[in-house]
């Protein structure tokens, strides 16, 4: 066989249960060649992976690397035959130093000698020009930092097909930016890569094929030069998609939320929210800007009654609710739903069924000592139809969807409590295209419903098209608010580097 | 005066910190095993028995040894190849190991340990460092097994913290899924370093039974295997710190026999070293910082192809 395919796939099968995650699927991917994997939330890309990589084992099909069939029962398998793989959640020690985590699993000499292996690493390292602090611990790094590890311990195990499930999901423009020079950079120096991802521009932008995924099933493959992004969506949504984002006309009725002075310490006495005043008003959605970390997740929760308050108030519909319990802000109306990094952490639990999830909050409004299960589960089937969730059923365990249908479940849940004001914090985020315009659409019903929805955002296009005006926040404070429809990507950028423009606060 | 509570100490505390290190090394490797006290229980009576028989002290050592890893190895069964939970598992090892202790040990109920095994731990004196003032007499004039014990507590730091080996170990402890994708046979090492932690506590628990008291009593042990867990927190995972944890738990707990013309109750002597372990947890829980925190996936089973 031609040895300049790297890898070659041949009708992949992978069941979990009764679901079929993999159907019968083809890949081929050359030396040099940076190749796409396209596809919506539950079409199989990260199975089809994981089985690459040795994490699964595949039910039927056959495998070659190098023009070599290969069967691999571990990890280990696949390493030796130069695979690596950049899972989406990394797969590092946080508690051990960069140096150690890329050492881990190695063969050589009984003792560690931190000294050698650094500079045989900074040698592969620098070859591609990656540069990393190897004596910082994993939990102290940024995001991108802990990329650059896990990309630094695949080329040091010798990989040269590399695999990114989703590399820039969690990455800000920039570091995107610094990830596809490096890629570019070791294709050309021979590797193969596989990438990951839904979002349209980076398939154009870096790749030089994709196989685009739908429903567990290869639809097609094509070279990216005599593609475009309409005809991408089409294949991976499987329909012709519309794109754009509504923002429909409401009036704008009275204030249902202000917000004055808000202060809140963190454990360690830093101010993480300082000084912070805005309104909602009935009617609007009103979106927060900044890069991560700048407060927005201490607003949610201090507004939910999730986090202490210092000083400040929170006043809803002229009625201070500082010192509320949660309970009690969830029923003046105040909903909550906040997707972290991880996208279960908060809101639901991973183990229980949709049904049981749906009851944590539902079940102080039933009467008697018994849990009435029967109507909530009419109400889970209807949220199923109305979302598209895609599910074997409501007794489901939810950790067992794909993460797209985690947040629908979670955010049809709080719109299901006919909330007055609906916070949402990355309610898109690792979503796919179809999947996030559902939770634009519905968060534009709640909108035309009179509900003052704050929408916490991190991609900028989505939060002009979609919000009527635009909070931006820098290190806890509020350096401007600004109405969508006037502002300028660049001018919103200005902002989240913490200059404050007295000028756009008055609006 | 001094110098013979210090001595004491040591020998006090030489079961705890034997136990301490098995736990320890079993909890790196990401499994809580709660079966000390039974593993010690088993061992203690193991290698009682097999000593009185043989009169030989080597086959009471290695009675002990491999009862232990067996109990250990009944726990690991259970939670690395069939996945099942580690508390009851362990629970479970103690209350069996403590069963089966008391009826094995029916018929040497006051029995005592022969001449031979006794005089082969009494203490040796090292030449040369033995002379120095208070120290020589604390730490080289002891039995053979007090030796082993920090000497081995020396290896396992070095083990842990300067090898290869080691930092597998580490990883396998903190993020298992993270070691598999490097990689390690999460499995090997698992088996290995419970099985190991097994052997080490049923030492500790001969060692009462076989050095120290030397007389079978039911349930010798009397708690000590769980101290040695709480000593796995107090050291916070780290076998240099384990030595000084045992040796501190191990004067506490003859304190009450030193000073008993204090008048001073006895019952709440005895109770001391079960009071500072009450203690010392709640200050190791306050401590929030990463550094000396518990492995991240302790107690916690891990399968690849879990979603």
């Amino acid at each position: 066989m031609d040895q300049n395919i790297y890898v070659k796939m041949e009708s992949i099968s992978k069941n979990f249960g009764t679901v079929k995650a993999n159907d019968n699927i083809n890949l081929t991917v050359k030396k040099g060649e940076i190749h796409a994997l396209l596809g919506e939330n539950g079409a199989g890309k990260s199975t089809l992976m994981n089985m690459l990589s040795g994490f699964y084992k595949p039910d039927s099909g056959s495998i070659y690397i190098h023009g070599e069939p290969v069967k691999f029962d571990s990890p280990k398998d696949s390493i030796k035959k130069g695979i690596g793989m950049i899972h989406q959640h990394y797969k590092l020690v946080e508690a051990m130093t960069a140096v150690q985590n890329i050492t881990l699993g190695q063969k050589g000499s009984f003792f560690l000698s931190e000294k050698k292996s650094k500079n045989k690493i900074k040698k592969v390292a620098e070859s591609y020009g990656l540069k990393i602090n190897y004596d910082k611990k994993v939990y102290e790094m940024s995001i991108g930092e802990k990329q650059a590890t896990e990309i630094i311990k695949v080329l040091y195990q010798g990989a040269d097909i590399l695999i990114m499930d989703e590399p820039t999901a969690v990455l800000t423009p920039q570091e995107t930016k610094k990830l596809f020079e490096i890629l570019k950079n070791m294709a050309r120096e021979g590797c193969s890569i596989i990438i990951i991802t839904h979002k349209l521009h980076e398939v154009m932008e870096i790749s030089h094929k994709v196989t685009v995924l739908r429903k567990g099933q290869t639809i097609k493959t094509l070279e990216t030069e005599k593609t475009n992004s309409k005809e991408l969506t089409d294949l991976m949504v499987g329909r012709a998609v519309d794109l754009s984002i509504d923002r429909p006309e409401v009036e704008i009725g009275e204030e249902i939320l202000k917000i004055e002075n808000l202060t809140a310490e963190d454990v360690d006495k830093v101010e993480v929210l300082k000084n912070v005043s805005f309104n909602l008003r009935k009617g609007e959605i009103l979106g927060v800007a900044g890069v991560a970390g700048s407060g927005q997740k201490e607003l949610c929760e201090a507004i939910a009654g999730l986090y202490k308050i210092k000083k400040g108030k929170i006043l809803y519909e002229n009625e201070d609710i500082v010192g509320l319990s949660p309970r009690d802000i969830i029923h003046k109306g105040i909903s909550m739903s906040f997707i972290p990094e991880d996208r279960l952490g908060m809101g639901l639990v991973a183990s229980m069924d949709m049904v049981d999830n749906y009851l944590l909050k539902e079940q102080h409004k039933q009467k008697g000592i018994f849990i009435k299960r029967k109507p909530v589960k009419e109400k889970c089937n209807n949220m199923i139809s109305k979302l598209e969730i895609q599910t074997p059923g409501t007794s489901h365990p939810v950790k067992q969807l794909s993460g797209g249908n985690i947040q629908k479940v979670l955010i049809g849940r709080e719109i299901d409590t006919n909330p007055h004001v609906l916070i949402t914090a990355y309610a898109v985020r690792g979503l796919d295209i179809a999947s996030s315009h559902t939770i634009y659409d519905l968060l534009n019903e709640q909108k035309k419903k009179d509900v003052g929805i704050l929408f916490i955002g991190e991609d900028l296009d989505v939060l002009l098209k979609l919000c009527d005006r635009i909070m931006v926040l820098s290190s806890g404070r509020v350096t401007g608010i600004v109405s969508a429809k006037e502002t300028t990507k660049e001018k919103i950028g200005l902002l989240m580097s913490d200059e404050i423009n007295t000028e756009v606060l008055a609006v | 005066m001094l110098v013979n509570i210090l001595k004491a100490s040591l020998v006090a505390g030489t079961p705890l910190l034997l136990a301490t290190l098995g736990e320890l090394i079993t909890e790196k490797a990401g499994n809580l095993n709660l079966g000390v006290e039974g593993m010690m229980l088993v061992g203690a009576i193991s290698g009682f028995a097999l000593g009185f028989y043989f009169q030989n002290p080597y086959m009471a050592l290695i009675g002990a040894s491999l009862s232990g890893s067996f109990a250990a190895l009944i726990y690991g069964f259970l939670t690395i190849t069939l996945r099942s939970n580690q508390v009851v598992s362990g629970l479970s090892l103690t209350i069996f190991g403590t069963g089966l202790s008391s009826f094995l040990g029916t018929n040497f109920v006051g029995k005592k340990m022969p001449v031979e095994v006794i005089n082969f731990f009494k203490p040796i004196e090292i030449p040369l460092i033995s002379k120095i003032p208070i120290i020589g007499e604390v730490l080289f004039n002891q039995d053979i097994y007090v030796y082993f014990s920090y000497i081995l507590a020396v290896f396992l730091g070095i083990y842990l913290f300067k090898t290869r080996k080691g930092l597998n170990l580490t990883a396998i402890g903190e993020n298992p899924s993270a070691a598999d994708a490097a990689g390690i046979k999460i499995d090997l090492y698992k088996y290995i370093h419970i099985l190991i932690g097994g052997a080490l506590c049923g030492l500790g628990g001969a060692y009462l039974s076989v050095v120290q008291v030397p007389t079978w009593q039911e349930n010798i042990t009397a708690g000590r295997g769980w101290i040695a867990i709480a000593l796995v927190i107090f050291s916070k995972w780290n076998p240099f710190k384990s030595i000084y944890g045992a040796y501190l738990f191990g004067g506490l707990s003859i304190i009450g026999f030193r000073i008993q013309y204090l008048n001073i109750s006895q019952n709440l002597l005895n109770m001391l070293p079960y009071i500072v372990t009450i203690v010392v947890l709640v200050f190791s829980s306050l401590n929030k910082s990463k550094e000396g925190s518990p492995p991240k996936s302790l107690s916690l089973p891990y399968f690849r192809e879990e979603r």
